[in-house]
């Protein structure tokens, strides 16, 4: 028996991830434990371990195939004593979902696949159809029926219109509806269509493009937590909904004429940047207000706390005092701590810090939790470990999803000050800017001191004026007389 | 000192003990809190005890009548207290399984009385010591008891519930049960296959009222053929406990009074949640008509605090409480389970003979509006049945004539309750008559009836 190797889910909520690389090639003999390849999500890269034993057969994406669906076949094995080799080759050709090449920033997938296509006509129509392709032939492959008949499995392409997933009923009542099954969701295991999908389609008016936009909107709505003492706040980077749905600029606009240039297809992360920013920039009121924050006694602190942890190799740093000093903000301030959500407010009973930290090709938010009650010690060494992994691509999904306000800390450029885009579905970032000399009035009398100017980004519809005002004056306090973040 | 979990579960029945384990499943830290057995009611003192009561009065049914199959049998008799050792065993047995489950996915059993103190915080009472779990979500699986008889609780003495009528001190004689579910049914036939004489009321008119008429009408005749004294439309009243017995008045529909005196009264009039002193009022749990009020997922109105089982409402089966537990803990872990909906839930009822069903009634569809295909198929036309020496029974198909969606099932008979299971895995992937009719059965079995019920009900039944 040929054993298949499915896209794992790496996080309770991923539908879909990209196959990064393979570490094993067809032929390779594989054993319990061995990693068989790399998988990205939209934010981080995960090996994958074999928990079967046997002998590579066949693999049926290629490095760089994105948008696979949790569950699709990836790979086979052939179990002991059986003839690994035989099938290698018919696997290999055509049919194989290839890496989309580098002028196709394609942003669809799946089942909103044919519907989003509609919506947003892309110029790289070809490869979202040889991904579709990929995507009907991963499930045919995994069709008992298909497999029984073709043994031992070639790998050859299913024919165009192959098995669509359905349940006998829900195939009689597309048919009495004349409905066309293939623009119809699944709700059922694996992408089955079942009557209640039938009923909901034949409901609705078809072709949906717009409905098709709001359905993930709908779902987030819907997915939203229920309010409990510290809701976990929407996973920020929630592969399901990111993935289903396009890039927010999926228009390719043309490049200017005669620009020497090269196209870099977009990483999940850049997707998932430019789709979540833009939805905050464009759907999310914000407003800004800044302080200008003397750092002196600060920066003794740092000092002097430093001198006492010399044994413990632990180093708080700035940016470290800061998130303190935002999550004790929050807590002093609760009416910050906040979360729009449509019908209600999220208010929290604790501060988790997001902290944007710059990775190559991005930025992440990796989560401070509950950061007001935390000994800056803790939030040090926690940092410092988030921010390693978070280079290197290694974080788990629960440690970069949720946060209930944001900090982003651009003063090492030299950066003055800035506004920062909201994460949603978060009601604040601060941006801080550099710590730097400046003429500062004290007692009526310009003094030098080190100054550094803080911007916090509202979501208005959560978070009024008057509050982000309570807030950064909080904020401001507890950064000047940092003794009280030690209390 | 409190302990810190991701999940305390308060009740480890099907409901709650099957949680724990997808929750381990999960990689969630799990506590169970259970204030008696392990396993709770189900495999200590229900399903699986009065299955093996119901074994015994079989064989015993079977050894009276060997001569049917070519035996002899001289002197049948039989000993109640190792009847009784016997179920007491099968329980002990499963007990032991479930204790075995939790150690071996890790989940820490906390033996005592629990009560929250905060949503998802449980205070566990082991006489003088107390042990405190805060957990970040929490479910009560608390589960139900029987019903008493207003006025009248049962005394363990000679008015029983199901508890004590699985632990007879002796052999009834001249029984009475009140009340015709599946439990009073089934100690009905457990004690009158054993050789008490037994009379069964009920409220409403019909014996296992929630079932198909046609199959609550076959059942009342064949107990009846059997010896049973079925008493339907009729309500008990002044059930008085006395030296020699239990005097108790039948009330029939016409206003027909008539006194006797039974040796025994079970009472199954249905059950209650147990809701009380665990500390939902202080929390303001919403608790409605006795119920648990949650979503289809599980949770309550309190945030982190989720209930399954019995508390939350019926039907009050072990399996609808496996799933729900399911369903909310895949929920809590953030998994996206498909709401629980109560929509193919198998009943069975372990009588001789067996009731299992699924899905809608016959007169349930038509009131829905549905047009109907009905299809029946009687044991006697089929070749195992009649080799079984298990003539008597049907099997009946309700489809939408429109769609033929499988409506419903309903089957009388012997091991009917082994059969329903292809009818709700054919319910729940949503097959037509169609794919039933081309699936082929395996000959002799006694599934082929539910082929041929399927046949039947498009005309086109072969054996009948």
């Amino acid at each position: 028996m040929p054993i298949d190797i499915t896209m794992p889910a790496l996080s309770p909520t991923m539908e879909t991830g990209t196959l990064a690389k393979w570490l094993v090639k067809v032929g390779d003999p594989v054993k319990s434990g061995d990693i068989l390849c790399e998988i990205e999500t939209d934010k981080a890269t995960m090996e994958v371990e074999s928990i079967d034993e046997g002998t590579v057969a066949e693999l049926l994406v290629t490095d760089g195939a994105a948008d696979i669906k949790v569950g699709a076949i990836i790979a086979r094995l052939s179990g002991e004593g059986e003839a690994a080799a035989s099938s290698l080759e018919t696997a290999a050709p055509a049919p194989l979902p290839t890496q989309p090449a580098a002028e196709s920033p394609s942003p669809q997938r799946g089942e909103g696949a044919e519907k989003n296509a509609a919506a947003a006509p892309s110029p790289t129509r070809g490869e979202g159809d040889s991904r579709g392709d990929a995507a009907r032939r991963a499930k045919g492959v995994g069709n008992p029926a298909d497999t029984a008949a073709a043994a031992p499995p070639t790998g050859a392409s299913l024919p165009p219109g192959a098995r669509v997933n359905a349940s006998p009923l829900a195939r009689r009542l597309a048919a009495a509806a004349n409905l066309d099954l293939a623009g119809v969701t699944g709700s059922g295991p694996h992408g089955r269509i079942v009557k209640a999908d039938v009923a909901a389609a034949a409901a609705s008016p078809r072709p949906p493009p717009a409905e098709a936009a709001a359905e993930p909107e709908a779902s987030t709505a819907h997915a939203a937590p229920a309010p409990r003492d510290v809701p976990p706040p929407r996973p920020v980077h929630d592969a399901a909904h990111d993935d289903a749905r396009p890039a927010p600029a999926a228009v390719a606009l043309s490049a200017p004429a005669g620009v020497p240039m090269e196209a870099v297809k977009l990483s999940n992360i850049r997707r998932t940047i430019a789709r979540r920013l833009t939805e905050s920039k464009a759907t999310v009121p914000h407003f800004y207000l800044t302080v200008d924050i003397r750092l002196d006694a600060l920066l003794q602190l740092r000092s002097d706390l430093n001198k006492s942890l010399e044994a413990t190799g632990i180093k708080v740093s700035v940016n470290d005092l800061l998130i303190k000093a935002l999550g004790l903000a929050l807590t002093r301030v609760p009416d910050a701590n906040v979360q729009f959500a449509g019908a209600e407010l999220y208010k929290f009973a604790r501060a988790d810090i997001s902290v944007a930290v710059a990775i190559p090709g991005g930025l992440i938010t990796p989560v401070i939790t509950d950061a007001a009650n935390k000994r800056l010690s803790v939030i040090a060494s926690e940092m410092k470990d988030l921010a390693a992994r978070a280079k290197d691509g290694k974080l788990k999904p629960e440690e970069y999803q949720g946060g209930t306000a944001s900090i982003s800390n651009l003063g090492i450029f030299g950066i003055k000050q800035f506004d920062a885009v909201i994460n949603p579905p978060q009601g604040l970032i601060l941006a801080v800017g550099a710590g730097e000399p400046r003429p500062y009035v004290v007692d009526n009398a310009i003094v030098v001191a080190t100054v550094m100017s803080a911007t916090g980004s509202f979501d208005h519809r959560a978070i009024d004026g008057a509050v982000g005002a309570q807030f950064m004056s909080a904020f401001k306090r507890l950064v000047e007389n940092p003794l009280g973040m030690l209390a | 000192m409190s302990e810190a979990f991701d999940l305390a579960i308060l009740g480890s029945g099907p409901g709650g003990y099957v949680a724990a384990i997808r929750a381990s499943q999960l990689g969630m830290k799990v506590a169970i809190v259970e204030r008696e057995r392990l396993g709770g009611i189900c495999l200590n003192w229900g399903c699986i005890p009065t299955k093996a009561l119901l074994r015994t009065s079989e064989i015993y049914h079977y050894m009276q009548h060997a001569d049917a199959y070519g035996l002899s049998v001289a002197n049948v008799s039989f000993d109640l207290s190792k009847i009784v050792e016997r179920s007491r065993k099968v329980a002990g047995q499963l007990n032991a399984g479930v204790k075995g489950l939790m150690k071996k996915n890790n989940i820490t059993v906390v033996e005592g009385l629990g009560a929250l103190t905060e949503a998802t915080q449980i205070t566990v009472t082991t006489g003088d010591t107390t042990r405190v779990l805060e957990a970040t979500n929490v479910i009560i699986a608390t589960g139900a008891r029987a019903r008493d008889l207003p006025g009248t609780p049962a005394d363990g003495q000679r008015i029983w519930t199901y508890r004590h009528a699985m632990v007879p001190p002796a052999m009834p004689t001249k029984l009475l049960v009140i009340g015709s579910g599946a439990i009073g049914i089934e100690f009905a036939s457990f004690y009158s296959d054993m050789g008490a004489k037994v009379t069964v009321v009920e409220m409403l008119d019909l014996i296992l009222p929630v079932e198909d008429a046609e199959i609550s009408a076959h059942m009342a005749k064949t107990l009846t053929k059997q010896g049973m004294i079925l008493v339907t439309g009729a309500k008990v009243a002044d059930v008085m406990p006395g030296p020699d017995g239990v005097a108790a008045t039948i009330t029939t529909a016409d206003g027909q009074a008539k006194t006797e005196t039974y040796s025994h009264v079970i009472v199954a009039i249905g059950i209650v949640s147990n809701l009380e002193n665990i500390g939902l009022e202080t929390l303001g749990v919403v608790v409605e008509r006795g119920r648990v009020k949650v979503d289809p997922w599980g949770m309550t109105n309190v945030a982190g605090l989720w209930a399954i089982g019995d508390v939350t409402g019926a039907p009050w089966l072990a399996h609808k409480a496996s799933h729900e537990g399911i369903v909310a803990v895949e929920k809590i872990a953030g998994l996206e389970p498909h709401p629980f909906k109560i929509w193919n839930i198998p009943g069975c009822t372990y009588s001789r003979p067996q009731v299992a069903s699924v899905g809608m009634t016959e007169a349930a569809a038509r009131e829905a509006g549905h047009d109907l295909k009905v299809g029946r198929f009687p044991f006697i036309g089929n070749g195992k049945a009649i080799a079984l020496g298990e003539a008597d029974g049907f099997v009946k198909t309700v489809f939408d004539a429109a769609t033929g969606q499988l409506l419903g099932a309903h089957m009388i008979g012997a091991e009917v309750t082994e059969l329903i299971q292809g009818y709700v895995i054919a319910r729940q992937l949503e097959t037509t008559e169609a794919e039933l009719m081309e699936t082929v059965f395996a000959h002799p079995t006694l599934s082929e009836m539910m082929h041929e019920s399927v046949l039947g009900a498009y005309g086109r039944a072969v054996h009948f």
